[in-house]
């Protein structure tokens, strides 16, 4: 069983995003960027399952520019067996996305599609979502467990009530949600040998598909700062306030 | 896990380090050995992650370096067009007249203003084309040692847990073996820390002195921005048996690169040097500049001040010190990088003749530091630093003027420092207390919203890496006598003096750590040691900073 994997490069977890002087978007220059942690949890999944004997190879697909290798190589590192890079400057959507997996899949015939359930960029929570759609498989999103048997894939998935298990035909989209597993280091060792592991690079068009944006940004804006809290002096205090200044009794 | 479980890795040099020093070294290796492996490990979870300096540099390094420099993108972008010196009292700021002839080291013309983390992220781009390894997010644990020679270091072990067993996703650090090991750690670096003792490095030469950095990027708006103004500040609000400055260097978009140096042998245990730096945002020479920006990063790092009396031997067996490791700040000037980076390249050309030569200590290396550039320079200013700890803030200050105008650092005489950093401060009683503004959100802050913009991350459940030698002394001497100090000098909020009233302890904040290493240096019973935690831990200093 082949698996497909596609991971993006985000802003590191770590750094407090900064809005650019003029509005137009996030600031990335200079800034720390790793792999969106949703999709290091399907990586870690797919290695896990060729691991069990389950899956025979697994495949990281990467979309953005040129620096999106370390992304893979970082893939590549944790187990994935070899990766593709989609080489574009272009900021590419959710659908241009997943038009190119898409496109993927029809080169690659995977079994399974398992990717992040979002990216923490722009939280869009689609992509899984719309590559199901335009391939017409079976979805399971949000999965905290997946257990594969006889060309089906058992999900579960947190919802409000409680556990949802979903069982899916393969081939099949799944998207992974925080608890599915703790991902492992790269270690050094490994890292050293995803250097000589293959990475492909190829362009959109070579896949037949437009990623020209279809959506326009207006403006980006930090969130307010918040206001600093402060001690009341009793109880007659607060319910004063309360009453006075946050006009709420 | 036994030793037996380490995967190891053979190279001809290992650089433990991506600041300019080790960057400089690979670079010079590959040029002069194109067949030599290179490997350099960085704990930082990128290049640049932890690098903090002001940063005004000298290209003088880099022009031997990589001549190509100016026409391959090197991120040196604004060159200083203005500069001023400030002596501040309370309210009022006096500019030092005839700069250039008063203080010639400072002069800054044909240097430029940068972001040394970029500097450093450009290096090692080129670094790599040249085919050194790098590999960021690893941090030198431990030296390898056989036989009296240095042969490598191990990378720490990543998944320990708090209670030291392996986790989960326990992964064994790694045995990077090589013929030569330059250790380019920066300032106090730990295992140079272990390479000193074991080698008796520092035998007949003075203690080292240091300086703790702290130092903010801020965004200002245009019309208060002004490209290419360096301004530094001595005097308030420092005392004068304190040294220390403030550094505003204007770059890039609207880039405000502001900075404040305590020297590490102050005695007054009440003395916080992160609200010193803070408190100075508000003096009439800075203020104007701060009004209505933004703070975009914050962070700290500890200098080595000692100059060329405190730098020990610089080689042992199987490898070098290069580096504020080892200690090549000029501190008048207040500039290592260019230093740095020539200590690299002359310990590579140093490697490269022993590795030619088959012998294991690549002993050319001092004689080689000794008749360069690097060594004429550090010696004509080294009376410079120790004269302030002699004479006080303007009595240094005079001396300097003295010892540039009439001497022009030729001066017979050599001043000595006396004391380990550690060895100076005063206790709680004898010092006078220091009373600190409240922080107004808006131009000056508190020390956590401070380290939040440092991006510092460390795995939650690991060992802490801020070992006490002896829990007991902290009670006996760093609160009984000092009252805990370590809670002020710290600039990241590690150190905490809990339950105060009743039962005061040590809480130990590990995570906050921005490893700036003077808990390290001032701990006036050396009972605090500082190692690596797991990679990839620590600040992630961005872009610009």
């Amino acid at each position: 069983m082949k698996v497909l994997v596609p991971v993006k490069r985000v802003i590191d977890f770590n750094i407090k995003p900064r809005v650019k002087a003029d509005g137009t978007g996030v600031e990335t220059a200079g800034v720390k960027m790793s792999m969106n942690p949703f999709d290091e949890i399907a990586v870690e999944e797919a290695v896990r399952l060729k691991e069990k004997g389950i899956a025979t190879e697994v495949v990281a697909v990467s979309v953005g520019v040129q620096q999106a290798q370390d992304t893979l190589r970082t893939a590549m590192a944790m187990g994935a067996d070899r990766a593709i890079l989609v080489l574009t400057d272009v900021a590419v959507e959710p659908l241009g996305v997943a038009k190119i997996l898409k496109a993927l899949v029809a080169r690659e015939s995977p079994d399974l599609v398992l990717l992040g359930k979002q990216a923490i960029d722009d939280d869009m929570n689609a992509t899984g979502q719309m590559l199901a759609g335009l391939l017409g498989w079976a979805q399971g999103t949000f999965a905290s467990k997946i257990e594969i048997a006889d060309g089906k894939a058992a999900v579960t998935r947190e919802i409000d009530g409680g556990l949802e298990t979903l069982t899916l035909t393969l081939p099949a989209i799944v998207t992974a949600d925080l608890r599915l597993n703790e991902p492992r280091y790269a270690s050094l060792p490994n890292i050293m040998k995803a250097r000589k592991k293959p990475l492909e690079t190829i362009a959109p068009a070579d896949l037949g598909v437009d990623v020209t944006p279809r959506l326009t940004i207006v403006s980006v804006a930090e969130p307010p700062a918040r206001q600093q809290g402060i001690k009341v002096e009793s109880a007659a205090d607060l319910v004063a306030r309360l009453r006075n200044e946050a006009k709420v009794i | 896990m036994t030793e037996n479980a380490r995967e190891t890795m053979e190279f001809d040099i290992v650089v433990v380090g991506g600041g300019p020093s080790g960057l400089a070294a690979a670079i010079r290796l590959r040029q002069l050995v194109p067949q030599a492996t290179v490997c350099l490990i960085e704990k930082g979870s990128e290049i640049g992650a932890h690098i903090l300096s002001g940063a005004v540099i000298e290209p003088r390094a880099l022009d031997e370096l990589l001549p190509d420099w100016r026409e391959t993108g090197a991120p040196l972008n604004t060159p200083v067009t203005e500069e001023a010196m400030l002596f501040l009292t309370e309210n009022r700021g006096y500019t030092v007249p005839l700069l250039d002839r008063v203080m010639p080291h400072m002069r800054n013309h044909g240097n430029y203003i940068v972001s040394l983390g970029d500097v450093c992220r450009w290096l090692a781009g080129r670094a790599e084309e040249l085919g050194v390894e790098i590999y960021p997010g690893f941090a030198g644990a431990d030296v390898l040692v056989e036989d009296g020679r240095v042969v490598g270091v191990v990378t720490g072990d990543m998944g320990i847990g708090r209670d030291g067993e392996p986790g989960p996703n326990y992964a064994p650090g790694m045995e990077l073996r090589a013929k030569y090991t330059l250790f380019a750690e920066g300032c106090r670096g730990s295992l140079t820390k272990r390479l000193m003792a074991m080698y008796n490095l520092r035998k007949g030469v003075d203690p080292q002195t240091y300086g703790l950095g702290i130092k903010e990027l801020w965004e200002v708006p245009a019309e208060q921005h002004r490209p290419g103004l360096v301004q530094h500040s001595f005097g308030w609000p420092l005392d004068d048996r304190t040294y220390g400055g403030a550094w505003m260097y204007h770059f890039g978009e609207n880039l405000v690169s502001y900075g404040f140096v305590v020297g590490l042998d102050y005695p007054n245990t009440w003395l916080s040097p992160f609200d010193e730096m803070q408190r100075l945002k508000l003096h009439p020479s800075f203020r104007s500049t701060f009004e209505g920006g933004r703070r975009i990063a914050y962070g700290a790092r500890a200098l080595s001040e000692g100059g060329i009396q405190s730098i020990p031997r610089l080689t042992f067996p199987g490898g070098a010190l290069i580096g504020d490791t080892a200690g090549f700040l000029n501190v008048p000037k207040i500039k290592g990088t260019h230093t740095a980076m020539k200590s690299g390249m002359l310990a590579a050309e140093a490697v490269a003749e022993a590795m030619e030569g088959g012998r294991a200590e690549p002993t050319s290396y001092t004689a080689r530091v000794r008749q360069s550039w690097l060594w004429e320079e550090l010696r004509g200013v080294r009376n410079i630093r120790p004269a302030f700890a002699r004479f006080g803030m303007k009595g240094g200050a005079l001396y300097s003027g003295i010892d540039a105008m009439l001497l022009r650092g030729r001066a017979p005489w050599t001043l000595r420092h006396r004391h380990a950093d550690n060895e100076v401060l005063e206790s709680a009683s004898a010092s006078p207390q220091i009373a600190y503004p409240k922080p107004d959100g808006k131009i000056t802050f508190d020390k956590l919203s401070s380290v939040f913009l440092s991006a510092t991350n460390h795995e939650e459940d690991q060992p802490v890496h801020l070992k006490l030698r002896n829990d007991a002394l902290w009670k006996t001497v760093n609160w009984d006598v000092f009252r805990a100090p370590e809670s002020r000098y710290c600039p990241a909020g590690v150190y905490e003096a809990v339950d105060v009233e009743t039962a005061p302890r040590l809480q130990i904040n590990a995570q906050n750590c921005v490893h700036c290493k003077t808990c390290d240096i001032k701990d006036p019973a050396q009972n605090i040691d500082w190692c690596t935690p797991e990679g990839a831990g620590g600040p992630n200093y961005p872009g610009g900073m």
